[in-house]
Order: C-alpha cells, then structure tokens, then sequence
C-alpha cells in the first residue's frame, strides 16, 4: 500500500497548481477552473485520511466519503452560479477579461 | 502477493499522474478548449486516486458529477462567452510571477507537512458493503446536512436561472 504522504503530496501539487489558476490567469472561466481543482485537492485529502486513519467515534466511521460527497454536490452548486455569473457580465460587458471588469455600476 | 502490491502502486502513479499533466494544461493552456479538456483528464486522473483509495462510490460520484455536469457546463460557458476567440497574448495576468511564487511557496509548506508530520495511521479498515452503510449514514447520522443540501441545490438552480437569463 502507498503511504499516506503519498496521496497528501499529490492533493498539495493539485492544490498548488489550481491556486496558480485561480490567482494567474485573465479569463473568468480560467479562475473557475483552478478553484475545482483546488476542490479535488481537498476531496483527494478526506479520502485519503478516511482510507487511512480509523476515527476514534464509530459512528463517524465514513465520515471522509460524507464530507467529500457534499464538497462534490458544493462544487456543482457553485460552478453553475460562478458560470452564470460569468455569462452574465459577458452579456453587459462584452468581455470575459477579469482585469477589464473594474468598475462597479454607475 | 508482491503482484498486487506492485499494482496498486502502479495504479496510484499512473492516475496521478494524469491527474497532475491534466491540472498543468488546465492552468496554462491559452485556448480555453484546451483547457477545459485538461481539467477533464485531472477528473478521471482523481477519479483513479479515488478507486486506488477503494472509494469505490465516491469515485463514480466524481465522474457522474465532475466529468458529466461540471466539465459540460464549463465547455457550454466557454461557447458561450467565445473566450477562445479573444485576447492574443498569454492566458496570464499582471500578477502572474507572484501568484507562481505564492503557489510554489505554499507547495513547500504542505509537502513539508505531509511528509514530516507523524500521521496515526491505524491498521488496514474492512472495506465491504460500504454503499448500503452511505446510503443509511446519509440518512441518519447526517440527516441534517442532507435536508440542507438539498435545499442548497434548490436556491443554486433557481439563483442560476434568474442569473442567466435575459
């Protein structure tokens, strides 16, 4: 069995590199696309730590598999209100560029 | 014995690797296309990472959710928007050195935790029947974020209606 620095090396890469999306890119769509992979980041480390380590309460015996069940459900939730945000302001604005969208209304 | 060790590891770096090489397109691709179907490999490449963890379910749970929903909605917002027809130049913003900078920080200090810290790992778990046991957890123990969920759901599909439309 792989040990369990392993999986947490792996979701710390994901981590990193979707928080790289998230701060360096231009588009919107872009900045969407690292924060679901900073949320598989985190799913990967409750299963991992669910697989690994036997909570002490045995009724939160799967507590992992629940936690990352509602981050997934979370993350879906949040993609179609991010998107259609974004749909939005393409609609008014006429650009997906974040550094364009300055201004509030006026 | 040793075949199967052999092949769990194997498994475990072969999806995360494809989990890695899709993340890197997904971030630096300029062609949003391109990076829409990288974040789709870094799906099924955590997918894999999923089964190798024997999550059967919540394996399944992420492509059904994250390949099938999550990656089409995002290919529908790119047509949408055609993102992938502006902007010449690099995908990367002004800030993008220190973003870069604060990422590889942060990398450091997390492996450095990962791989210095003593995890209490306890002894292999019997991993049989578990989705009858999420199926009666969700239902019992976790009745409450389930009901609250669900509601969630509900004011994120109206919200995103009344978002999106004319």
């Amino acid at each position: 069995m792989v040990p369990l620095s392993f999986y947490l090396l792996l979701a710390a890469a994901l981590f990193c590199i979707g928080l790289f999306g998230a701060l360096g890119r231009r588009n919107a769509i872009a900045i969407l696309i690292g924060i679901e992979l900073m949320l598989n980041a985190v799913n990967i480390n409750l299963v991992a730590f669910w697989r690994y380590i036997v909570p002490a309460n045995p009724q939160m015996a799967l507590a992992g598999q629940i936690f990352a069940l509602f981050v997934i459900t979370l993350a879906a939730a949040e993609a179609a209100i991010g998107l259609a945000l974004v749909i939005a302001i393409y609609r008014s604005r006429d650009t997906v560029n974040v550094e364009d969208v300055n201004l509030m209304k006026w | 014995m040793t075949t199967d060790l052999f092949l769990s590891n194997v498994g475990f770096f072969v999806m995360g690797l494809m989990a890695l090489a899709g993340a890197l397109i997904a971030v630096s691709q300029q062609n949003l296309l391109r990076a829409a179907l990288g974040l789709i490999l870094a799906f099924l490449g955590v997918a894999g990472i999923y089964f190798m963890l024997e999550a059967e379910f919540v394996g399944v749970v992420q492509i059904l959710i994250y390949v099938g929903a999550i990656s089409v909605l995002i290919l529908f917002a790119v047509m949408l928007t055609r993102g992938l027809m502006r902007g010449a130049g690099s995908g990367h913003n002004s800030q993008w050195i220190g973003a870069a900078f604060v990422s590889l920080l942060l990398f450091l200090i997390l492996s450095a935790v990962a791989l210095f810290a003593h995890w209490n790992v306890t002894a292999t778990k019997v991993t049989t029947d578990l989705v009858p046991k999420i199926g009666v957890d969700l239902l019992t123990t976790y009745l409450l974020p389930f009901e609250a969920i669900s509601l969630l759901l509900l004011a994120a599909l109206v919200g995103a209606i009344v978002i999106a439309r004319e």
